[in-house]
């Protein structure tokens, strides 16, 4: 029922909304809700707001951009490119850049912004993937994620070589290559896809629709149930003190969070637009008009495409055979279609693998320290470190000129590091989680290194420690060993073997590799006897006691148990 | 009518005009040709010249007779355009072997380098020095130099010319700040990996069109920005990453962290 | 928790291991730090300052972008490199200006947050995904009850056909594709070249070639007379693309000598990998480089792969004189050109 007083406006926009769209009901619930804070929690908003200025850089660009093949004479201010014949899509992105004021700008934010996305989508992912942020509930949420990682990296394939220059051109070029190579239909596939021989009037116009129709309204569906799960699931949160797996723990959407994270869109679009006042990027007026003929030396793809371009130099051409009377390009189809397909396919079933080994169904909700899952860290490390060898391998000519080395010596280096640094950077980055866990229970048993030096009328000298307090110590103590999952005996009661034999002695098996060696957290028993023995923390007290020698303290070590024992004593050892 | 027209009949008249005649050819030949017994005299000076220059830096390597040893080739018929190239910019004489000469600080003097190529000019027929008109930027077509170069010159040398990397060791070199005068001598005469481009297969006004292309090129600002070395996609990702990402994470942690 | 005072010797003042808990307890949220500004107000207002500050400058980045837009013209009567100038400082202005604008409100907004809004932490409850088991009994029973009202269970001929028709339905989708393109024909296999065809080089101005045109280390790039008026030109030119290289005759390999002439060898310009052109000759070394992936060909060897990812050899074009003295071919390739495919055979 109205009042007589005059409604404020704030009232009755509120109560618009309210009496069609129920909105009270939703702010309710939301207006205040709760998300965690970590500048980590970032990297996933930086790539968002990409995506978001991507789309209204890209509507610009859709106002001047004409996507077709069509010819016709230059006659703008390029000097070099005066009255040359050339395509239309190249000479309307030509006359954005150079007769559209903001033309320029808006096209070098465009690319950077692309540059960015997947910058931050793979840094992002990387996060996810250290910290355990894939495991139950979100394994589906996952899983968009990295199929979302996938789309953006053809999206700006396909987004650069709509100028149609050469240097993009001789991309598709390759592009048709590998589709070629694809057994039995690969050449109907590439006269299907490009209408007919390569390059053909009809790649421009696809290319054009796949790239501002077709995968940014998949990427926006995908990227909002990607949001949607995460508000669904609550925000994963650090395990720091006052934090456990049943709460959340951090600020409320207004004021705070809307002013952050909405403060730091205009953040990741001032950086863009900076970026774009002050680089050059893709100086298509360089390369000139795609035609099949000529090529640039230094013929590379953008960044993320860096690591199958790199496959592709690295693999030898002896791969490829005959085989009753057709040819079988393995040295294309391993590098350039099985590459890709599989790390994607283990990528995304990585967070089921895991929880498959381990038997864990629990829901996590705190993250873990990359240093207590070892050997995951170790796996995302190699990953990483696969990846970076063969994305330097796609530049191998520009470090061939730049250092003055030859390329047949790099590529042949890289060949053999692409096989052997992954295990090595597995092995050395495992030895260093499980050294910095052991660091971690020095820290929590013995207190940290204060820098006073105690010394006894016996002559002792040691350096006194403190004790870390309890909010100091939790993160160090907080998480829980994973152990493999138990192994179901072999036979039945009846001595009859078991269905599943074979895949479970593989399951523990694979437990053993993961878990088998692990730190235990320090429990209250051990500290209080590593106290008990202890001189190090000297309070006002105690300073005439007879001495145990403190410093000859209990050296705790770690266990190798087998994998089904779960007890975790550690023996002290003097 | 005039003095002159009115003494047009006069017997001598045929004398006077056949006189002036000799007179304005002789005048326009001594300005059009230099003069051939000077000219022959001085290049027998220089030659002699280049060859006490030739056995000092040179006949080490390509022989006394300049027939070519082991790794260095013979240098008959290679023509003063290749000396002048070769050594105007340092690259002979060799300072140390490796996978190719690289450019280096220029050792003889100009003068010197001229006598070492008329003598080495003198050894058999060879492209000889351009004069300026053949190497002039302004009367040279940069955007039909552009498509030239693209075609014939792009691979190795990148699509702005700043360079590429040839097999074991070998590159082609970045072009900024080459003379025009050796853009020609290197067309014409193909240097070490560089294939020849003789005048029949890029004609002379092709080479200036090149000329002019380059000379364009290298004035052009980068209306984007810094131009990031014109050597394509790898430095902006790394620009991305190095530049973009730390910065973007610099805002991200200090938005994350505690105000005091 | 352990808290003895001087941790030796006292046993009774060492808490017995089976009085403590098993593992250490979460310690509950750290007690909250003030900001400056929580608690001196003139800290309060010079942050509130720093926000409006950064709001302004905000303001007036975009003024710089609005009046940069309109002063910097690129007006097309100015000289080339007066020309690009101007662009760059229009890039260089508009871009500032956006970018100040932009970080003014980002940086002035998280500033804001960071040290005027109230920064206590809060607690919210999670509850399990799952439903309680009473909801999922009702669930479950809500569904078996829409399936059993669906008949679909009791009637295998509806389910059975169903199944059949939801899975064929989308097909006409997948053959509306047919027409997107024509088969591949024998397009993959033939290129314009034939016996006679004259080649002309591959440069603003076209024009034939003779043998004597080229010198020893010439490298030509050239194209089928008249492939540029063809309708298809850039399909035909990404299959014809041909090499011309001249080297000493004693060099060749004898399988390429009865289709070279005098020393002059043509070969296919389409990398046999995946097409892009092997442009790069190397004079001294007789080695074609392709720049995409350094597969390297030796012409000495009839172009056979000596490093990279490539397997086969660039194919020779047959070549030889017509009677006015120019150059031919002596016939079309006698293999495709071009990336390898399944049919290549």
């Amino acid at each position: 029922m109205s009042t007589t007083t005059p409604a404020k406006p704030a009232e009755s926009v509120g109560n618009f909304l309210d009496e069609r769209f129920g909105a009270s009901k939703v702010t309710k619930s939301f207006a205040r809700k709760i998300f965690p804070d970590h500048w980590s929690f970032m990297l996933g908003e930086i790539a968002l707001y990409s995506f978001i200025i991507l789309l209204l850089t890209g509507t610009f660009l859709t106002f001047f951009y004409i996507p077709s093949t069509g010819t016709t004479i230059y006659h703008g201010p390029y000097v070099t490119l005066q009255g040359q014949t050339v395509s239309e899509a190249f000479n309307s992105t030509m006359r954005l850049s150079f007769e559209v004021r903001g033309g320029l700008l808006i096209r070098q934010i465009h690319h950077w912004a692309a540059l960015i996305f997947v910058v931050a989508i793979i840094v992002h992912m990387f996060r996810i993937f250290f910290t355990g942020a894939f495991r139950k509930p979100r394994e589906l949420n996952w899983a968009i994620g990295v199929t979302l990682a996938m789309i953006a990296v053809f999206e700006g394939f396909l987004g650069y070589s709509l100028p149609d220059d050469l240097l993009s051109g001789n991309g598709l070029r390759i592009a048709s290559g590998i589709i070629l190579a694809i057994p039995v239909v690969g050449s109907y596939i590439s006269f299907f896809l490009f209408g007919g021989q390569f390059p053909g009037e009809a790649f421009i116009p696809r290319i054009y629709t796949i790239h501002v129709l077709l995968l940014p309204a998949i990427m926006l569906a995908l990227i909002t149930f990607h949001l949607i799960l995460v508000v669904v699931h609550k925000h994963t949160q650090y395990p720091k003190p006052g934090r456990t797996n049943d709460n959340v723990v951090g600020y409320p959407l207004m004021p705070i969070y809307m002013a952050k994270a909405g403060g730091f869109f205009f953040i990741v679009f001032g950086v863009t637009a900076l970026m774009a006042a002050i680089f050059t990027i893709n100086p298509i007026w360089l390369y000139g008009s795609y035609d099949p003929s000529p090529i640039g030396a230094g013929a590379q793809p953008d960044f993320y495409m860096g690591f199958m371009d790199g496959a592709v130099r690295l693999t030898p051409g002896i791969l490829e055979f005959n085989a009753f009377g057709h040819t079988v390009s393995a040295n294309i189809i391993l590098p350039a279609l099985i590459l890709p397909g599989v790390l994607t396919t283990v990528a995304i079933l990585y967070p089921w693998i895991e929880s498959w080994v381990s038997g864990d169904k629990r829901e996590h909700h705190l993250l873990d320290r990359p240093r207590n899952v070892p050997t995951r860290t170790g796996l995302g490390v190699m990953a990483a470190t696969f990846y970076i060898v063969l994305w330097i391998s796609g530049g191998n000519d520009i470090i061939a000129t730049h250092l003055h080395l030859s390329i047949n010596d790099i590529t042949h280096s890289l060949r053999a590091l692409a096989i052997v640094l992954p295990p090595i950077t597995y092995l050395i980055t495992k030895r260093i989680c499980l050294g910095l866990q052991r660091k971690d229970r020095e820290l929590v048993l013995h207190g940290r290194e204060t820098g006073r030096v105690f010394r006894t009328e016996d002559g002792e000298v040691f350096e006194l420690h403190a004790p870390l307090s309890a909010q100091d110590r939790w993160l160090l103590v907080q998480f829980e060993n994973q152990y493999p999952a138990e192994l179901p005996p072999a036979v039945d009661a009846n001595g009859v073997r078991l269905r599943g034999g074979r895949l479970n002695s593989l399951r523990h098996r694979v437990g053993k590799f993961y878990f088998e060696d692990r730190i235990a957290p320090v429990t209250p028993a051990e500290l209080a006897a590593a106290q008990h023995h202890g001189h190090e923390e000297l309070s006002a007290g105690g300073g005439d006691q007879p001495a145990v020698s403190g410093h000859e303290q209990a050296a705790v070590s770690d266990h190798e148990h087998p994998a089904d024992s779960s007890s975790g004593t550690e023996t002290v050892l003097k | 009518m005039s003095a002159l027209a009115a003494r047009r009949r006069h017997p001598l008249a045929t004398v006077g005009l056949v006189l002036l005649g000799l007179v304005i050819t002789g005048v326009a030949y001594a300005f059009v040709l230099p003069g051939r017994a000077q000219a022959s005299q001085a290049v027998t000076q220089d030659v002699s010249a280049g060859h006490k220059l030739f056995l000092a830096n040179c006949a080490t390597c390509h022989g006394i007779n300049a027939e070519g040893r082991n790794h260095a080739p013979s240098l008959i018929g290679v023509g003063a355009a290749a000396v002048d190239f070769q050594v105007g910019t340092g690259r002979m004489p060799l300072a140390q072997s490796g996978p190719q000469a690289p450019q280096a600080p220029v050792r003889l003097t100009a003068d010197e380098i001229s006598q070492l190529a008329a003598y080495v000019a003198s050894l058999g027929p060879g492209p000889a020095v351009p004069d300026a008109s053949a190497i002039d930027p302004a009367s040279g077509n940069p955007s039909r130099g552009a498509m030239i170069f693209r075609t014939n010159c792009a691979m190795c040398h990148g699509a702005a010319g700043k360079g590429g990397a040839l097999t074991r060791g070998k590159y082609a070199p970045n072009l900024t700040g080459t003379s025009s005068k050796h853009i020609y001598e290197a067309m014409i005469t193909g240097p070490q990996s560089m294939p020849v481009f003789n005048n029949q297969t890029i004609d002379p006004q092709a080479k200036l069109d090149v000329i002019s292309y380059l000379n364009t090129v290298n004035k052009t600002p980068n209306p984007g920005g810094l131009s990031l070395g014109r050597i394509g996609p790898v430095s902006e990702g790394l620009v991305a990453w190095l530049v973009g990402l730390t910065v973007l994470l610099g805002f991200a942690v200090w938005l994350g962290a505690k105000s005091s | 928790m352990s808290n003895s005072d001087d941790g030796h010797g006292a046993s009774e003042l060492v808490p017995r291991p089976d009085q403590l808990p098993e593992r250490f307890d979460n310690p509950g949220l750290p007690p909250h730090q003030h900001r400056m500004a929580d608690t001196d107000p003139r800290a309060a207002k010079r942050a509130e300052r720093q926000v409006a500050g950064l709001f302004l400058l905000s303001i007036g980045g975009t003024l710089l972008m609005i009046v940069s837009y309109f002063v910097v013209k690129l007006s097309p009567g100015l000289g080339f490199v007066a020309f690009f100038d101007r662009l760059r400082l229009s890039n260089q202005l508009l871009g500032i200006g956006l970018a100040i604008s932009l970080l003014g409100i980002g940086i002035g907004a998280v500033h804001w947050a960071k040290t005027l809004m109230p920064d206590e932490e809060r607690v919210e409850y999670r509850h399990l995904q799952r439903g309680t088991d009473e909801d999922r009994a009702q669930a479950a029973s809500l569904l078996k009850l829409g399936a059993a009202e669906s008949g679909l269970g009791r009637r295998p001929l509806i389910r059975n056909t169903l199944i059949g028709a939801l899975a064929l339905f989308p097909l006409p989708g997948l053959i509306l594709l047919r027409d997107t393109g024509p088969m591949p024909g024998n397009k993959l296999r033939t290129t314009i070249w034939k016996a006679g065809t004259r080649i002309e080089f591959d440069q603003p101005g076209g024009g034939l070639v003779k043998a004597s045109d080229l010198t020893i280390g010439s490298v030509v790039h050239v194209m089928p007379e008249g492939i540029n008026n063809l309708d298809d030109a850039i399909e035909e030119r990404a299959k014809a693309a041909v090499l011309l290289i001249r080297i000493e005759p004693e060099l060749l390999a004898s399988a390429s000598v009865p289709d070279s002439y005098a020393g002059i060898v043509a070969y296919s310009k389409i990398c046999t990998h995946m097409g892009c052109p092997v442009a790069l000759y190397e004079q001294q070394t007789h080695h074609l480089l392709c720049p995409c992936h350094q597969s390297t060909f030796d012409v000495t060897k009839n172009c056979k792969v000596i490093f990279g990812p490539a397997k086969r050899p660039l194919p020779q074009l047959a070549i030889t004189v017509d009677a006015e003295g120019y150059l031919v071919a002596k016939g079309p390739f006698t293999q495709p050109v071009g990336p390898s495919f399944w049919e290549r055979g």
